[in-house]
């Protein structure tokens, strides 16, 4: 930087030349101050999603830089909330970044004391096992009088009214092939 | 067409910037004057402008204290709360139906009396031990309501025959953004700046948390976070405002109670809102902070309340705490020339 | 909702637990609007609502029961939309014996089931060809969410008289239900002040009618009682006399408590029901294809639930593909079969007795969340596994390590055989899909990033939970794997993560033409041949053309204010149902002010600012010819075109399993005798006499005094459901920190509870402590001569998260609305003793002492039927079956 721009950005030149003498507003200005912006101006993109809290269905706008979520607020071009927000769905940005977030598949044995690390893979797989084997030891095919079943008794499934319709399709789809009936969702409570 | 926005005439007296704050202090061509007005009579007390404000600006958490008066968890606009919805529980008709009560068999309201005497039935406090109810004592708790000290609370004293009449006042409240601020009057670093848009904001590269300003704010809102010294408050979103958004409270505030604006437009809204409530039977509306011959020059951000301020735990009359100091200026004015000439002299010789 | 001129709110706090929504009623307000609010406590709704009413918990049909008798004793109906559009003018079977002559039962109650034998509730002639029968077993299976979309079935055919002067037609027998439902007695039952209630029964009709209409606003502060379902009909009874049913401005407003629990029973995953509202077939009722189908549609009824034989083999075309052919019953043979009540509570008494094996927890905190958390732990630390999805690590993952039952020493980690599984979940930005909201809306989320970790959506999981196990039977002959086996499981993939396309899945469910592949446009496309294979027919449109219509975000400022661009609503892109009934029966709008969607004459259809909810070129003057059934036998004025008879229901002849009118039950725990009727609580109300369950004594019981306050609880704006989504974020958490319990300075006093000082609370099932705040919110009331004091908590806190505290479901039993199997967990009898409740084994101890003082035997319930009351034996001799 030369003399010059050292001197002309200097704020007590600037109070002293300009059109703030007193130095309270543009003279006080700092560069960080200039240069400021709304850090949704920079993101990379913008996803328009919906509120996951209460069933209005409030629309969102999900500011994503450095594939990192930058902020979460109301779309204004939703007709149902012209982009507003209550509380909880304004914590949105807190809710999906939170540092409490579990992000490791976590497992504790029968009879275990604390919780363990497990592989998702074979968390899966170990859940796929359990899944056949309480069908096989419950499978129900017929009733006293011979009328069909098709059922297990033996698994049961309570879901939160948080999931997708396509999940819930799969969830049913798959549970329902599997003769397992207890299925079970928030709407019933 | 509406009538034109009403614009009142600058103290003539006041050589401190007023009306157009922005310009008298150097911006060229500024924009509008930019502000918040604060309806509290359609206010649902959710706090999303609390939560809103937090998750833009990155306010840390102020801490997870029952505080007990009534919903109001954050207690007070501090370092970490730049929005704070203030709770008020009245005996007082809400100004419309039948009595929320009337015909239950209420006793005394909630309060010093009430809390007192049920304080007085307690002999145990617990099956088992643990905390003792409320420290202080729930009855001087109850009197500290909003931190007003006064023999009880606000607005909810004085009611002898039961409580049939209820009523509950919210309000969000905020950094007033003074036209004659002397948060910014009393600095001396310049990290409290009026900007292009005529609010006051604290510059975090330069602040150095020498806290001459808190002292100043007649609101009591400008405050110094504890781990890094530094002033904090609301810079009604300086960055999103620059940018042409809308500050992150107002745009949340799900009945828009909060609404932005160029300061002209949301006095001639405010008033005509006030009109008519009063019409609808609430003769205790009234605006708060909107009056640029008030102490401070009128506020950035103003409010309609439902009662008088105390109740808000408004001051009733705020002062600029610098008001005297157009004459210090002049004075200061002279020195600071020469101390500058000295330090450009200073700045130039090192050069060499 | 802000073209209403009166909005009652009751049953909801809405400006707390729906404030966005709310920003419609204060838009009503603002244009003048008035709105009332009946709550038990004055909340932050009540603070903005024109007029407050404090009223018992427990005792809404009471009170609107009285609207209703204010309304048809000053003949203040809607009277040419009550003789059109309802079943007023209908004439009633001469069996029917009212509760009003029966000390609260109706005619038709079978002790042996506590339940009702239908038939003599039925429209004259009817009496024996509606299929109505026995209601015992569709009590047991939750029967009336069938319902959701549809009415119940009726005959078409039914002697009118359109004077309204028959004593048996449906007018004057409401008349006579209602007729002791004075101002007098809502101030005995509800314990508010005549003046008050008059103020709101004023109100309300006076902002209804031609020119003028009127919303009803309730949430889950009606439905999880034991008489839910009819607090709702007894609303829906006044909407449809005023003539505020399917018009601007009016209608019965639901508003569901989270994203997408309106797709989670669209989209069920609920025991009972398949999507698009077709019921699990039931062992003995539904033996194969036909026999289910045709429960269905009933053969010649109207409305369009005529096709639902093209929906159901649809259905199953779309589950198993090549594999399902008209010559299989389309693998009908493959679907598990009901037996009885496979509910979730049903679910939990049994993994206590060690029926479960395995549990699936998705994104749902029981352990904090559902009734009776005791029970629900109990249950979890029975099973041979777990399997926990969640964003956090919520208290049923941890109930073996930190829970309630552990600190008492009922759980003893080294000695709890459950397996745990937690997998973390994928949140809402990190996957993308679809929400119904609660007005019906399809709205797409984009995806914004990848899940971190091991986080995965649920898409991801059973999408390859279902790979795997299909991999693991590859060659299996055995029967049962048939039906995995044959399944269509071959959704596209992409990504790292192998994330299953969401979009291929909503196609699915749209659903397609399996010969051209292309994608239905409407369910009226739906064929029973096999040529279309559709996953949810109520939601076929929102992939018509192949474009997803659920992601359609044309701004709201640029339409108006129906927003048909928005996403998509089912059915049909419909945005208010039944809204033929907006037009007077000409087709002409009711009112300039009110107009809606009409006739246009000119160009012969239906036209107006929404998808007409009718055939949109069936002239108003249509009737339909004899023998027609289906859509064709609706009437060009039957608004109703999902009732079998193409009317509102005043009056439900079948479908509602507690009574064909809304009728005032005490709660299942209440400190006051009923002072309408000789039976204290809802007979029918569904009862699980399992050990761990147990209800205070109420009236006229002995020991009632032992639990001598009322408790209610719900929700927070502050807070999420059990919290897992809110205790856990730091803005949310500090704004309320701490457990709570709202008194009133009288109850205060009377129990000796301070400020801010700690109280714990006492039921026949857990004491919990909390935080005392006094505040005027809540007053006592005076009811039938006694004072009631009643007390609100929260229902949010649990022992995980930021902040903590016990759990207000711990308080509650397991009693049951009939209908729909919902828990009654907005009210029950409590006491209440200063300072902080014991630990370790001392908590139960407390419990049991109270029990002992209440007279409380585990597992023995208090009589169905009050004693005293007498039960006519039941007209029909039904087949009886209730749970096998």
């Amino acid at each position: 930087m030369g003399l010059r721009d050292r001197l002309l950005g200097w704020p007590v030149y600037r109070q002293l030349t300009g059109t703030d003498p007193l130095g309270r507003g543009a003279a006080a200005c700092s560069n960080r101050s200039a240069e400021l912006t709304a850090r949704t101006e920079g993101a990379d993109r913008v996803a328009r999603s919906v509120c996951p809290y209460c069933a209005v269905g409030c629309g969102q706008r999900v500011f994503v830089t450095d594939d990192q979520v930058t902020q979460i607020e109301g779309d204004p071009d939703s007709p149902i909330s012209r982009g507003r927000l209550c509380p909880k769905g304004a914590a949105s940005r807190s809710l999906v970044t939170s540092p409490l977030r579990q992000t490791t598949v976590r497992y504790r044995r029968p009879y275990g004391t604390e919780w363990e690390d497990l592989d998702l893979d074979t968390a899966l797989d170990m859940i796929a096992d359990r899944v056949l084997a309480a069908r096989a030891e419950t499978w129900e095919d017929v009733d006293a009088e011979g009328r069909p079943l098709n059922r297990t008794l033996g698994i049961a499934s309570l879901g939160g009214a948080t999931l997708d319709n396509e999940e819930n399709y799969l969830i049913k789809k798959l549970f329902t092939a599997m003769g397992a009936l207890q299925i079970e969702n928030q709407a019933r409570i | 067409m509406v009538d034109p926005p009403h614009r009142p005439a600058v103290p003539p007296q006041s050589s401190l910037p007023a009306a157009d704050p922005a310009t008298a202090a150097g911006w060229v061509d500024a924009p509008p004057r930019m502000g918040f007005f604060t309806d509290t009579s359609v206010c649902i007390g959710c706090k999303a402008c609390e939560v809103a404000c937090k998750e833009w600006n990155g306010v840390p958490t102020a801490g997870l204290d029952l505080l007990g008066m009534s919903y109001d968890n954050t207690g007070a606009l501090t370092a970490n709360s730049w929005r704070h919805v203030a709770f008020v529980e009245q005996p007082r008709p809400a100004g419309h139906g039948t009595a929320s009560f009337a015909g239950n068999p209420t006793g005394d309201p909630a309060g010093p009396a009430s809390a007192a005497r049920s304080a007085g039935t307690v002999t145990q406090p617990g099956t088992e031990p643990g905390l003792l109810p409320g420290e202080p004592p729930a009855a001087a708790r109850m009197t500290e309501f909003l931190g007003m000290p006064a023999a009880g609370p606000p607005g909810r004293t004085g009611s002898a025959e039961g409580r049939s009449d209820f009523r509950w006042l919210m309000m969000s409240d905020v950094c007033k953004h003074c036209t004659r601020a002397g948060c910014l009057d009393v600095c001396p670093t310049g990290a409290l700046f009026r900007t292009e848009f005529g609010t006051v904001v604290v510059q975090e590269d330069i602040c150095n948390g020498c806290g001459y300003c808190v002292s100043a704010c007649p609101y009591g809102v400008i405050d110094r976070r504890v781990d890094d010294g530094r002033v904090w408050k609301c810079t009604l979103c300086y960055d999103r405002i620059g940018a042409g958004l809308t500050p992150a409270c107002a745009q949340a505030c799900p009945t828009e109670s909060i609404q932005y604006g160029p300061l002209d437009e949301l006095r001639e809204r405010a008033a005509a809102r006030v009109a008519t409530l009063r019409e609808r039977g609430e003769t205790q509306a009234r605006l708060y902070g909107h009056d640029p011959d008030d102490g401070v020059g009128g506020d950035g951000a103003f409010f309609l309340l439902l009662d008088e301020p105390e109740v808000y735990g408004l001051p009733p009359d705020p002062q600029v705490t610098t008001r005297d100091l157009p004459a210090m200026w002049r004075r200061a004015g002279l020195a600071a020339l020469a101390m500058t000439a000295a330090a450009v002299g200073a700045f130039l010789g090192g050069r060499r | 909702m802000a073209n209403a001129d009166v909005i009652v709110i009751q049953g909801s706090n809405m400006a707390e637990a729906h404030p966005v929504g709310f920003q419609w009623v204060m838009e009503a307000k603002r244009r003048g609007a008035k709105v009332f609010h009946v709550d038990p406590r004055f909340t932050r709704t009540s603070a903005v609502a024109d007029a407050y009413l404090p009223i018992r918990a427990g005792t809404d049909i009471a009170l609107l029961g009285a609207v209703v008798n204010h309304i048809l004793s000053n003949e203040l109906d809607f009277r040419e939309y009550v003789l059109a559009y309802t079943n007023a003018a209908t004439i009633v079977s001469d069996d029917f014996v009212d509760a009003e002559d029966a000390d609260g039962l109706f005619s038709g109650f079978d002790p042996a089931t506590a339940s009702y034998v239908q038939d003599s509730w039925q429209y004259a002639g009817h009496e024996r060809d509606s299929g109505s029968g026995h209601t015992a077993r569709e009590r047991e299976t939750a029967a009336g969410l069938r319902h959701e979309s549809h009415g119940a079935p009726v005959s078409r055919q039914v002697q009118r008289d359109d004077t309204l002067q028959h004593p048996r037609c449906v007018y004057q027998i409401l008349k006579r239900h209602f007729a002791r439902y004075t101002p007098e007695m809502v101030e005995r039952v509800c314990g508010i002040p005549r003046e008050k209630f008059l103020e709101l029964a004023r109100a309300w009709t006076e902002n209804s009618g031609r020119e003028r209409t009127g919303c009803l606003i309730y949430s889950v502060g009606w439905t999880q009682h034991t008489v839910g379902v009819q607090y709702i009909r007894t609303g829906a009874i006044i909407q449809l006399l005023l003539g505020n049913v399917g018009r601007p401005g009016g209608g019965v407003m639901a508003l569901r408590g989270h994203a997408s629990i309106q797709g989670s029973t669209d989209i069920p995953t609920l025991f009972n029901l398949l999507p698009g509202y077709l019921p699990m077939p039931h062992h003995a009722q539904h033996p194969d294809f036909d026999a289910w189908v045709d429960s269905i549609r009933h053969p010649g009824q109207k409305g369009f639930w005529g096709g639902a034989r093209a929906y159901a083999a649809s259905l199953l075309k779309a589950y198993w593909g090549d594999a399902a052919t008209p010559e299989n019953d389309f693998g009908y043979g493959h679907l598990p079969r009901l037996t009885g009540d496979h509910g979730t509570y049903q679910q939990v008494l049994n993994m206590i007795d060690g029926k479960v094996k395995g549990y699936f927890l998705l994104g749902q905190n029981p352990a904090v969340g559902s009734a009776h958390g005791r029970a629900q732990r109990l249950g979890m630390a029975n099973l041979d596994w777990l399997v926990v999805r969640d964003l956090f690590m919520i208290e049923s993952a941890t109930f073996w390590q930190r829970g309630p039952e552990v600190a008492t020493g009922e759980i003893v980690p080294e000695q709890c055989a459950t397996e745990v599984f937690f997998l973390p979940a994928a949140s809402h930005v990190e996957k993308e899909g679809t929400f119904t909201q609660t007005q019906r809306l399809l709205q797409w989320r984009e995806k914004a990033v990848d899940p971190p970790g091991d986080a995965r959506s649920e898409l991801w999981f059973f999408y390859h939970l279902g790979r795997r196990i299909r991999e693991k039977l590859a060659g299996s002959t055995l029967p049962r794997d048939r039906a995995l086996l044959d399944l269509t499981w071959d959704y596209p993939t992409h990504g790292r993560l192998a994330e299953p396309d969401a979009e291929a899945v909503l196609r699915e469910i749209n659903g397609y033409d399996t010969v051209s592949g292309r994608p239905l446009s409407t369910f009226t496309q739906a064929r029973d041949d096999g040529t279309t294979a559709i996953g949810c027919w109520i939601y076929t449109g929102v992939y018509a053309d192949g474009v997803n219509q659920a992601a359609r975000r044309r701004p709201g400022h640029e339409q108006d204010w129906v927003a048909a661009e928005w996403g998509w609503a089912w059915p049909a892109n419909r945005r208010m149902l039944y809204n033929r009934a907006s037009a007077d029966p000409q087709g002409r709008p009711w009112s300039e002010r009110k107009r809606y969607v009409w006739w246009d004459a000119d160009a012969g259809r239906w036209t107006g600012r929404d998808v007409p909810d009718f055939e949109v070129t069936k002239p108003p003057s249509y009737r339909p010819p004899e023998g027609a059934t289906g859509p064709a036998a609706l009437a060009g004025d039957d608004p109703f075109i999902m009732q079998s008879d193409g009317k509102g229901w005043l009056y439900a002849p079948s479908g509602v399993l507690d009574g064909p009118l809304p009728t005032h039950y005490e709660p299942a725990e209440s400190p006051v005798r009923n002072p309408l009727y000789g039976q204290q609580a809802n007979p029918t109300r569904k009862r699980y006499d399992h050990p761990v369950n147990s209800t205070n004594p109420s009236p006229p019981q002995q020991h009632d005094e032992v639990f001598p306050y009322v408790f209610t609880v719900s929700r927070l704006t502050e807070h999420h459901t059990a919290g897992g989504m809110s205790r856990t974020v730091a803005p949310l958490a500090e704004l309320q920190p701490e457990m709570f319990v709202e008194v009133s300075p009288e109850l205060a006093t009377l129990a000796g509870l301070t400020h801010l000082g700690w109280a714990h609370l006492i039921t026949a099932r857990a004491a919990i402590e909390a935080r005392v705040l006094v505040t005027d919110r809540l007053a006592p009331l005076t009811v039938d001569g006694r004072v009631i004091q009643q007390l609100w908590l929260p229902y949010h806190f649990g022992f995980e998260g930021l902040v903590t505290g016990d759990s207000a479901n711990d308080l509650f039993g397991i009693t049951l609305d009939p209908n729909v199997l919902i828990q009654e967990s907005k009210i029950g009898t409590c006491d209440v003793r200063p300072g902080r409740r014991p630990t370790g084994a001392a908590l139960r101890e407390l419990v049991q002492d109270y029990r002992t003082r209440a007279g409380i035997v585990p597992g023995v319930l208090p009589p169905a039927v009050t004693p005293g009351v007498p039960v006519e034996p039941p007209g029909s001799t039904g087949d009886g079956e209730g749970n096998p």
